[in-house]
């Protein structure tokens, strides 16, 4: 192997890649049985980069060569850039060695589009196919297919990686037709429609003959870029909404849009990374997915976009204080799980211990209640509900007046190290 | 008040518990052998292991308990935090002294206690299953040094040989001096003698062919993913506290 070259070409297809956010390496069952290499199961972040993303994954492009030219993408043809790709075998090899020194829980693997789509997808597939019958290889494997590419492509692609994605890039078609001209949003949507019947298909099979081969195991996944065109929250969340029900599809990506080119479409050079707008985006998407929300419950009409100082769920509980407060001890474990700061696993840990005794503060706060938030939502055995007739507005001041003075705790303790 | 001393192993616990109900002591110390100030006007007892004794303690909290409650006993024992017998103690005793089965009554302190290390070593193990970074070596055993906050060796071994099937492994947890090793077939601990000029965490000089190729390309690979101007230091160590870095590649 030349070292130098591969390396080169590590650092480039490792940072073209990095914007895509899609790392999760869970939800497959793959096992180990043929006394080969790795298991997929349980989605192990081995890492985390400087700005606090998990490395799950050996995240690469197959090449940044690409026929398009997407004004949100560094890889876009216009771009004056330098310009590699792997071969097959240099793939399967990092795959294989990063792994083996469990650095990774396997390759996620996207590319630029070389010459056509059906070009390309076929070395993605090649690459997956390598690993899993020469390789023995039971790790994770995401493959990002790419959009045009034939049925027949995307059958066998399913058949070796454990999850598949097309990426919808822009949350509205009318976003998608600013930002990538080339691209076509029904080209995205079939592929989606053909695995969504695919995967549904053979887990009848599975049923069935145990021996059928798995199909994408861990299902199908998108991602939609965030701030770069102006849609609304409640645009995004419904997009998500609608992909969530009628495509199964196990996850929605946000991505913050970092500004990387200058372009007159596009927010300026020195625009932010909307950080705190992604991870409200991804709470909301949270509480549709575990916390039995609807979403016109998180965003609506009136509600079009998500507070930013605050999370989504406080903000659905003090729109609707005529739902508290509950008691801890007798409520249903769905309205539990709507009280702000108490999560699944208290939630749950609450229903259990209260068949044995009814909970008082100190309890709760021990199972793991967040009581600067939740207090004013409950009751429980102490009888005494702490703030029994403030309205919602002022329970918003007390809570971010108190995270505001532990973030300037925060702040000052940081300075008195310099 | 009588403190009961014993000798730090699962079954000297037991014993003690035996002992507790034997002579019918209500308040009780547990100590572990040479930890303790001796205090005065305190009764002491010394534990001697009794194995059958112990035994009937044990089937005793198989029937009150379920075989993961059971589980959730031991490994908070084996996770050797100090001072937490009489937690452990006291879960056993509230598991014979109630009829219905306690293992959900978080309300309780000695539940809430033991749930809350049990939390703390699955915690710790997740991180080692993350952390772990294995150097291949001239021999093809992969060789990795660890230094975990408890003992969680243990509850990696199934994890691992699941994992790496095909290839020789070794975790070495430098801080309690004894390590696994898988031959392609068993695991076994072992412990080994290092030297001053090669310590555990070192095997720089016994590396395979490829193995800095590899550490090199990793490190690169981690310095090309972060987008610089999404930095968020506070997050990042939250994730990777410092005292785990100088056994990860990315990172030395
Ligand atoms: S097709 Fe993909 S790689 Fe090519 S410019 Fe568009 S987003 Fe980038």
């Amino acid at each position: 192997m030349n070292v130098d070259r591969v390396t080169e070409k590590l650092n480039i297809l490792a940072d073209a890649a990095k914007y895509d956010v899609s790392c999760a390496s869970s939800g497959s069952k793959r096992k180990n049985e043929n006394k080969g290499l790795g298991n997929a199961s349980n989605g192990i972040c081995h890492s985390y980069t400087e700005d606090g993303r998990c490395v799950s994954l050996l995240k690469i492009l197959l090449t940044n060569h690409c026929i398009f030219d997407c004004a949100y993408c560094v890889s876009r043809k216009s771009n004056d850039i330098k310009r590699a790709a792997f071969t097959v075998q240099e793939v399967v090899d990092l795959t294989i060695n990063f792994y083996r020194r469990n650095y990774i829980e396997g390759l996620f693997l996207s590319s630029g589009i070389f010459k056509d789509a059906d070009y390309t997808m076929e070395r993605l597939v090649t690459i997956a196919k390598k690993l899993r019958t020469e390789n023995n290889f039971n790790g994770y494997i995401h493959l990002k297919s790419i959009p045009g590419a034939s049925d027949e492509l995307m059958r066998e692609a399913g058949l070796y990686a454990d999850r598949l994605s097309v990426n919808l890039e822009m949350p509205t078609e009318a976003g998608l037709k600013l930002l990538a001209p080339d691209k076509n949003r029904q080209d995205m949507i079939d592929p989606m429609a053909f695995l969504n019947k695919e995967i549904i298909q053979r887990k009848e099979e599975k049923k069935l003959f145990k021996k059928a081969p798995m199909f994408a195991p861990a299902g199908q996944s998108t991602q939609v870029i965030i701030g770069a065109t102006p849609e609304n929250d409640q645009q995004i969340l419904h997009t998500a909404n609608h992909f969530y029900k009628n495509f199964n599809l196990k996850r929605v990506y946000y991505s913050g849009y970092v500004p990387v080119l200058a372009d007159k479409r596009l927010p300026g050079l020195n625009t932010a990374v909307p950080m705190v707008r992604e991870n409200r985006l991804y709470q909301a998407d949270w509480l549709m997915r575990f916390y039995g929300f609807n979403v016109n419950e998180i965003v609506n009409s009136q509600q079009p976009l998500l507070d930013l100082d605050i999370d989504p769920k406080l903000g659905w509980a003090i729109r609707n204080m005529q739902a508290f407060p509950i008691d801890i001890n007798k409520a249903d474990l769905h309205m539990i799980l709507r009280v702000p700061g108490i999560g699944l696993h208290s939630a749950q840990k609450i229903v259990s211990a209260r068949k044995f005794a009814f909970l008082n503060w100190d309890q709760l706060k021990k199972i793991g209640v967040a009581l600067n938030r939740a207090k004013y939502f409950i009751t429980c055995k102490s009888g005494d509900y702490e703030k029994r007739d403030l309205t919602g507005t002022k329970i918003k001041q007390f809570i971010l007046a108190e995270s505001q003075s532990k973030y300037l705790k925060n702040v000052q303790s940081q300075l008195n190290l310099f | 008040m009588t403190r009961l001393i014993y000798d730090g192993t699962f079954e000297g616990l037991l014993t003690a518990i035996f002992e507790i109900y034997d002579r019918r002591l209500t308040v009780v110390n547990l100590q572990k052998d040479g930890t303790g100030s001796s205090a005065l006007f305190e009764d002491e007892l010394q534990i001697i292991t009794d194995d059958a004794r112990a035994n009937r303690v044990l089937k005793g909290l198989k029937t009150r308990l379920s075989a993961n409650g059971v589980q959730r006993v031991y490994i908070a024992h084996f996770a050797g935090m100090e001072h937490e017998e009489n937690n452990i103690a006291g879960y056993i005793r509230y598991a014979f002294d109630t009829q219905q089965n306690i293992e959900d009554d978080y309300g309780n302190k000695y539940v809430q206690r033991i749930s809350q290390i049990v939390q703390m070593m699955r915690r710790e193990k997740h991180r080692m299953e993350a952390f772990v970074r294995f150097q291949k070596l001239q021999d093809d055993t992969y060789y990795a040094a660890v230094e975990p906050d408890f003992n969680v060796l243990p509850l990696l071994i199934r994890h691992f040989k699941n994992r790496y099937a095909d290839q020789k492994w070794m975790i070495y947890d430098v801080k309690r001096n004894y390590g696994i090793y898988y031959d392609l077939h068993d695991t076994e601990f072992v412990a080994m003698e290092f030297s001053a000029s090669a310590p555990a965490g070192n095997a720089i000089a016994v590396f395979s062919e490829h193995e800095e190729t590899y550490q090199h390309l990793w490190k690169n690979y981690f310095r090309s993913v972060n987008i610089a101007s999404r930095k968020n230091t506070k997050l990042h160590l939250r994730h990777i506290p410092k005292r785990y870095w100088k056994h990860l590649t990315e990172k030395i």
